[in-house]
């Protein structure tokens, strides 16, 4: 038998890890990143001839329920048309059995890459309040995203800002079984398990994996009820406590620093009203919505009043003034003016 | 190359071998002896190295306590007692070997009771010649987490080594010799200079014959691998574990 050295088996790792894409229509380009379930490689499609990102799921093609995830993300993906998530090209199954979606090739920075580079808090808020577009999208389609994360933040060459990786996706069914049904996001909506194979437009198939009392996502940023498994009781308030994690970082760029633990950021008080409404321990405490807490966070920064805290009246004349500073400020240089005019027209 | 070996889809490879936690278990002798060899086969050099390194034992009596060792799987049931939710049997095995080694006497008793591993060609000779080109100096791996590691990379070496033995025969049996021979040149051999352009040039073929070559070749390469792997564990969470630390491991 062949000795295999080290350095073989590394090289028969990467060569067997490679994605066979004889009999689809795209070119092996490079690898780019691995993800949770898979790796991504940047391939050209010869047919459109253009760029694309391939995912490859990266677990044998024998794993039905886990490739039934990775088909269910790209479905997932595919109904979310929004310039905040990535848009699906095409989906399907290798030759080696291994499931594959392609998907735009965003080419950009990670958020927490990208935030080395801005360093105002209102680009920052801005940038949060377009992530919160983008998931406020995707649960107006009954799509809890479970994985918020900075990882999972991309910020484009030209500024788009995009939500990644969708595999922990939950998908909230009432809306694909019963489409006639006035649906309301909040609602507690469970998985069924269907076969990949059989999976069309309406039926997308879910996960056993994600059943009740399985622990999915990024400790640090999934919820409490998430990290306690409460699969079945998931709705739009868990994503919101993983924005409210995700703002923290945006303030904080303490990617060390979560939710979770127990030290105050040194925040503005009115931002820390809205990071702590995000991520109070129970649901009911945060913000229903996430347009609800979007909309907080646009009011600071236009200095309007919060509704996640109460101002007194020191800190409303404070707001006052920060909104007016330039009106306050060119008044109180013309009184001034005024003053020293009269001051020495009478000395 | 025909058209079949490019077939996409899932359904075509053959259906899963049985583990062989269950298959030695089994009722049926032929069974019980061929899950054995299959433990024996991928297991036996990554114990002999192990024993050799970790127990600083003589070839001789590192050899006597790997044979001894399988006996004592097959007559204390060890496999039995494995539980997949709980270990990875890799884990659960070179704990084993180290319980097994830790008492020498029994060890040596069994050996005198004729206990051997049928069937299965061990070439100490060829493994005490790898783990001189390795060069592993015991005192280089003190800590239990890089015998731990150590282990685990003769384990992967002694799967990748079987696949892609399998592989070859698969090749053979199926006349595609020369595919085999490509996915050595490229894959196996540690040749920087090696380029699709010159193997093309080598074998009077195109270059897309080369790379279709290969890609059939991994693809066939990794469906043995997987095969082998699902054969030696428990259940289906400690496969997908398996098959990470076998493919899925290389950081970003």
């Amino acid at each position: 038998m062949k000795f295999l050295s080290d350095k073989t088996l590394e090289h028969l790792r990467e060569a067997a890890e490679i994605p066979d894409l004889t009999g689809t229509r795209y070119r092996l380009l490079e690898r780019v990143a691995r993800g949770g379930m898979g790796v991504v490689y940047i391939v050209e499609d010869e047919r459109l001839q253009r760029r694309v990102a391939l995912k490859v799921f990266d677990a044998p093609g024998a794993d039905r329920d886990l490739a039934n995830r990775l088909t269910r993300e790209a479905l997932v993906l595919a109904r979310l048309e929004h310039p905040g998530i990535v848009p699906v090209h095409d989906v399907g199954t290798l030759a080696d059995g291994r499931v594959f979606y392609t998907m735009k090739f965003v080419q950009g920075q990670r958020l927490d890459k990208y935030l080395e580079s801005v360093a105002s808090i209102s680009d920052r808020l801005r940038i949060f309040v377009r992530i919160c577009d983008a998931v406020a999208f995707a649960h107006a389609h009954l799509v809890l995203h479970r994985d918020l994360k900075p990882a999972n933040i991309m910020v484009g060459s030209f500024g788009e800002v995009l939500v990644m990786d969708w595999g922990l996706a939950k998908l909230l069914e009432q809306q694909v079984r019963r489409p006639t049904e006035v649906a309301d996001p909040d609602d507690t909506i469970f998985e069924t398990p269907t076969q990949a194979g059989n999976s069309n437009a309406g039926t997308l198939p879910t996960s056993d994996a994600t059943g009740h009392g399985t622990v999915m996502g990024t400790p640090g940023y999934m919820s409490p009820e998430q990290e306690r498994g409460e699969i079945e009781h998931l709705d739009a308030r868990s994503d919101i406590f993983s924005l409210g994690a995700l703002l923290r970082f945006l303030l904080t760029s303490d990617s060390k620093a979560s939710a979770a633990t127990a030290r105050k950021p040194r925040l503005d008080k009115a931002l820390y009203a809205i990071y702590s409404k995000a991520t109070a321990p129970n649901p009911g405490d945060r913000y229903p919505s996430v347009p609800q807490l979007a909309e907080d966070v646009s009011r600071y920064l236009d200095g309007l009043p919060i509704k996640a805290h109460h101002e007194s009246f020191i800190e409303k004349l404070g707001r006052f003034y920060r909104r007016y500073r330039f009106f306050i400020l060119l008044i109180g240089a013309y009184l001034l003016m005024r003053v020293l005019i009269v001051f020495f027209m009478h000395r | 190359m025909s058209d079949e070996d490019f077939q996409p889809g899932p359904g075509r490879f053959p259906p899963t071998r049985r583990s062989v936690i269950e298959a030695v278990g089994s009722m049926d002798a032929d069974e019980r002896e061929n899950a054995l060899e299959a433990l024996c086969a991928a297991y036996w050099k990554p114990i002999y190295k192990y024993i050799r390194v970790r127990w600083n034992r003589p070839g001789e009596e590192a050899q006597d306590l790997t044979q001894g060792f399988f006996v004592e799987v097959l007559e204390r049931a060890l496999l039995a007692k494995f539980d997949a939710k709980r270990s990875r049997l890799r884990t659960y095995l070179r704990l084993c070997v180290d319980s097994f080694v830790s008492n020498e006497g029994k060890a040596s008793r069994r050996q005198k009771r004729g206990g051997n591993v049928a069937h299965v060609a061990l070439d100490f000779a060829a493994a005490e010649e790898e783990l001189g080109a390795a060069a592993m100096d015991p005192a280089a791996v003190p800590s239990p987490e890089s015998l731990e590691e150590f282990f685990e990379k003769e384990w992967l070496r002694s799967l990748f080594s079987l696949a892609v033995e399998e592989l070859h025969q698969y090749c053979v049996a199926r006349d595609r010799e020369r595919t085999f021979r490509l996915f050595e040149a490229y894959d196996l051999e540690e040749n920087d200079k090696i380029s699709y352009d010159r193997l093309a040039k080598e074998y009077r073929i195109s270059v897309s014959e080369v790379t279709n070559a290969l890609a059939w070749a991994r693809r066939e390469f990794r469906r043995i691998a997987f095969e082998r792997l699902r054969e030696l564990c428990g259940s289906e969470e400690e496969f997908q574990r398996e098959a990470r630390v076998a493919f899925g491991s290389h950081p970003t």
